[in-house]
């Protein structure tokens, strides 16, 4: 089947089976990397993307469910400039190995257009990605930043 | 070979790799030789040096002769950028940004121009190519300081010379050669060119700075790839894509050793998206390829979507039946019959009749799952002789040898590209994924893609051994005085632990007590283990720094002045002057380091301090992979055993800290990482197949159950040792001793959710 869909502020049409997720859409369709497959049940969030402007698990999304305007990971950043929060990622260094952060950082656009200052219970709320290599601490550290607030991050010292 | 002489064999190829990738030896800092730095010539020109990073025994005879042995790269190119090549796999640990550091720092140039490259795979040239054993840095970290320094100091000669004028009046800095007393400057990149026709000096007289000197290692540094991982950039494994390329994803037996009686293939192959459907025999090794069938689809959606209706009748007659709780009631049966030890040092029976306290426990835990966030995957491309591959391999230079092997194909007709591992954690180290691909796409016309689903990657790991502690202890005058340890474990091949399941020398010192039994029994286990990030440390440290904690409680001393006391007992000496070159002491526990991470972790942890009722601070102290770590945990218990952690303390002494920001998140995720598979992570298996299938079952710690953590780094001017392992192994024995503090209650078994308790 033919779907219309708007990706990152571009409208595309994909030709794929009704039940595929869009994640697999993305992915193998349209050739845009960023999002990423974790676990194919909605636990992990390795592939979340923006539905206009909220959070949703891509790999539980059918492409004939899909509503509204798509941003992914890659189409965050506008006119080359990085969104706040991407800048945060880069500023407090929050990578491992990188898989989930994409995925972590459109939870974290979502959660902040809920609650502009979120609390750290609101982002433990919020933030429900799986992130293996377990940066949690410089994850709710790097939102605080994105957020304007003191980033409360525990910090090591050297002797 | 048959089938079964080949599957009895996978485990003893573990443990080679094992060896392989934790062996350091000899020390780097013997064999630098001026031979080991060479000019090399390459596209584009300026200053190019080609150096031998890795820790092979080769001598240095050998490396004069045979130039292709200089593994390592750096070029000063005359636009003034530095490029670094790095031989081994970015996994998450962070050596590509440390590589770089490490050479900018001794070379002094501009931290802003230097740019890391991953090298191809080709162990002929760059040696061992894995990341494991956090080895990494070790491995590198004299080479990389000898390169950046003699570059310098060709650079420097080369200015000299221009402005005529002696050495020691030029110095440089953020790439600039600067001579002194005029002020006058050149850039790196204007002097490449005339420095590469400068001399190599003797590598031994170029001088490295002290600790003091440095201007980059020690800071905080982002990551070198960051930018691309936070647009989205195809960086992983599973983001190769290839024109013409299909999809695949492969159904082996659930029960490790089945074979395909039959399939449906042909209802799968009328699928829609369904391009072919087939069988493979594989060879039989789950290191390689095990039998199961191969679905190619046009997207990996409808590979997915076929593997459902798939139905496979699988021949089980050479299968597993293991059960690990049939495994576990066995163990106990087993535990009080300690064997013949295999280490008997005193006498222990004495010490435990002397009047002592005498503390008799028996210990366990599960086997757990690798789980890296970036299911398996490869691509392999079969085209004009030769076989092409994309792999996010740890170890891809292994993958190379086993395909040779597998595909008989001379080593130059395969071609591995390394791309960025989604996480490693150990189950990277094994290349099955790599060799499926390539037998996969052997039989396809066509670049394939081979992609794991989740519920493979629980199927299919080399898990972490669970085992089985029966533990005695002795303590008189606060002293250990005794320490046996009967060990109930697993074997694939009946005469010794599975991999990654044995004992620790690190965690189980032979010194640990005067008097010291210590015995295994070992239970036949089919389900494939291996190395799983500090293997072995990671739960005997759980066992060993619980039962000390127990031991301390038993003598009424003050925990940390227990183990401040037991590290300064006598350590064991060799029985015989070993030949070769001396240990290398940086690798080597020191009483002097673990007594400073441990009064330091006791500091910042508030050791001592008053608590409330239900709350609880419980430390402990690890000596793992060249890193000697202690580890605080602060808690409180509700009364439904519910866990808030509130605050983790870590304190490090690994040597110099080259980036304090990833060393810093390294040891967070570590402790975090333990935390997760300490409080709620376990594997069954029955009729040997794994009860877990995703994250439902097997819950990774989120974030609304992580707790802040606080890192320390005492550092010295030791070499030094890697960080992916070492802040893992003392977590789960600080936690449970922290939840003794808070309850009362020992905690004896991981994952402690068996005991009832949730986070």
């Amino acid at each position: 089947m033919s779907f219309q869909l708007n990706i990152n502020r571009k409208p595309q049409t994909v030709e794929a089976a009704d039940d595929t997720p869009l994640l697999w859409v993305l992915r193998d369709v349209l050739d845009m990397k960023g999002t990423k497959y974790g676990c194919g049940i909605g636990m992990c969030g390795a592939c979340t993307v923006l539905m206009d402007g909220k959070a949703v698990r891509s790999c539980l999304t059918p492409v004939s469910a899909v509503t509204g305007s798509i941003t992914t990971i890659e189409g965050l950043a506008e006119d080359g400039k990085l969104h706040p929060l991407q800048q945060a990622w880069i500023d407090l260094d929050v990578a491992q190995c990188g898989y989930c952060q994409g995925g972590q950082i459109l939870s974290a656009v979502s959660l902040l257009a809920q609650h502009p200052k979120p609390t750290d219970a609101e982002i433990e709320q919020g933030m429900t990605n799986i992130c293996r290599c377990a940066t949690y601490n410089r994850i709710r550290a790097a939102v605080h930043q994105a957020a304007g607030q003191a980033t409360g991050q525990v910090t090591g010292t050297q002797s | 070979m048959a089938t079964a002489e080949t599957f009895a064999q996978y485990d003893a190829q573990i443990q080679a790799l094992i060896a392989e990738v934790e062996t350091i030896t000899p020390p780097v800092a013997t064999i630098g030789r001026r031979s080991f730095l060479k000019l090399a010539g390459f596209a584009g020109g300026g200053l190019v040096l080609a150096f031998y990073l890795d820790t092979r025994p080769v001598r240095a005879e050998e490396v004069a002769a045979n130039e292709t042995t200089l593994n390592a790269f750096v070029r000063i190119a005359p636009d003034n950028t530095v490029t670094v090549y790095s031989k081994g796999p970015e996994i998450g640990q962070g050596i590509k940004t440390a590589f770089g550091l490490i050479i900018a720092e001794e070379l002094d140039a501009d931290w802003k121009t230097v740019k890391v490259d991953q090298a191809p795979i080709k162990p002929k040239v760059y040696g061992y190519q894995g990341a494991g054993g956090s080895t990494s840095i070790p491995r590198g970290w004299d080479q990389l300081r000898q390169a950046g320094a003699t570059a310098r100091a060709m650079l420097i000669a080369s200015a000299a010379k221009q402005w005529n004028v002696p050495v020691s009046e030029c110095t440089a800095a953020d790439s600039f050669v600067i001579h002194k007393p005029s002020g006058r400057k050149l850039t790196y990149g204007s002097l490449a060119k005339a420095a590469a026709d400068q001399p190599v000096p003797d590598v031994a007289k170029v001088p490295l700075k002290t600790r003091a000197e440095y201007k980059l290692l020690g800071k905080r540094f982002t990551g070198v790839d960051n930018a691309k991982v936070v647009t989205g950039q195809p960086l992983f494994g599973i983001d190769v894509k290839l024109p013409g390329m299909l999809y695949a994803n492969y159904t082996k037996c659930p029960a490790v050793g089945g074979k395909v009686k039959s399939a449906n293939l042909d209802e799968i192959k009328k699928l829609p998206g369904i391009v072919d459907a087939f069988v493979l025999d594989g060879t039989g090794n789950p290191l390689e390829v095990m039998p199961g069938v191969a679905i190619i689809a046009k997207t990996t959606w409808d590979a997915f979507k076929a593997k459902a209706a798939l139905k496979v009748e699988w021949d089980e007659s050479a299968a597993s039946k293991d059960s690990l709780t049939a495994a576990a009631t066995k163990a106990k049966e087993l535990g009080p019959k300690l064997p013949e030890p295999e280490t008997n040092v005193g006498d222990v029976d004495a010490a435990f009749a002397s009047g002592a306290k005498v503390v008799e426990v028996a210990y366990d835990y599960a086997m757990v799952s690798h789980q890296q966030l970036e299911p398996q995957n490869s691509t392999a491309w079969w085209h004009d002789g030769t076989v092409e591959l994309w792999t996010p391999s740890q170890q891809s230079d292994r993958g190379l040898t086993m395909l040779v092997n597998m595909l008989k194909l001379p080593e130059e007709k395969i071609i591995i590209h390394q791309t960025r591992a989604g996480g490693g954690f150990g189950r990277r180290l094994m290349n099955d994924y790599l060799c499926e691909a390539a037998a996969i796409a052997q039989k396809v016309n066509a670049p394939v893609k081979l992609q794991w689903k989740r519920e493979d990657d629980f199927a299919h790991d080399f898990f972490r051994a669970g085992g089985y502690h029966f533990l005695k202890g002795a303590v008189k005058d606060g002293k250990l005085t005794a320490f046996q340890n009967h060990l109930v474990s697993f074997s694939a091949d009946g005469k010794r632990p599975v991999s990654g399941g044995g004992r620790s020398n690190n965690s189980f010192p032979t010194d640990i007590a005067p008097n010291v039994r210590y015995g295994v029994t070992l239970m036949p286990l089919q389900t494939p283990c291996g190395p799983w990030r500090a293997p072995t440390d990671n739960v005997q440290m759980f066992v060993i720094g619980s039962f000390l904690h127990e031991l301390s409680v038993a003598a009424q001393c003050d925990h940390v002045e227990f183990l401040l006391d037991w590290f300064k007992r006598p350590l064991a000496k060799p029985a015989s002057v070993p030949q070769g070159p001396p240990p290398d002491l940086s690798r080597t526990f020191n009483p002097a380091r673990a007594s400073g991470v441990l009064k330091l972790a006791a500091e910042k942890s508030g050791w001592g301090k008053k608590l409330p009722a239900g709350t609880g601070l419980g430390i402990a102290f690890g000596f793992s992979y060249g890193g000697h770590i202690a580890e605080a945990v602060e808690l409180s218990v509700d009364a439904s055993k519910h866990v808030t952690v509130h605050k983790i303390t870590v304190v490090g002494d690994i040597g110099p800290i080259i980036n304090m920001s990833s060393a810093e998140n390294q040891a967070q995720g570590g402790a975090i990482d333990a935390l997760s598979t300490a409080m709620g992570l376990e594997i069954g298996v029955e009729q040997g197949r794994v009860q877990q299938s995703n994250f439902g079952e097997y819950p990774i710690l989120k974030m609304s159950s992580a707790p802040p953590v606080e890192v320390h780094f005492i550092q010295s001017d030791f070499r030094p040792a890697g960080l992916g392992e070492p802040c893992v192994p003392p977590l789960a024995a600080a936690l449970g001793n922290a939840i003794f503090a808070a309850t009362g209650d020992r905690v004896r078994t991981m994952p402690f959710k068996r005991s009832g308790y949730s986070i």
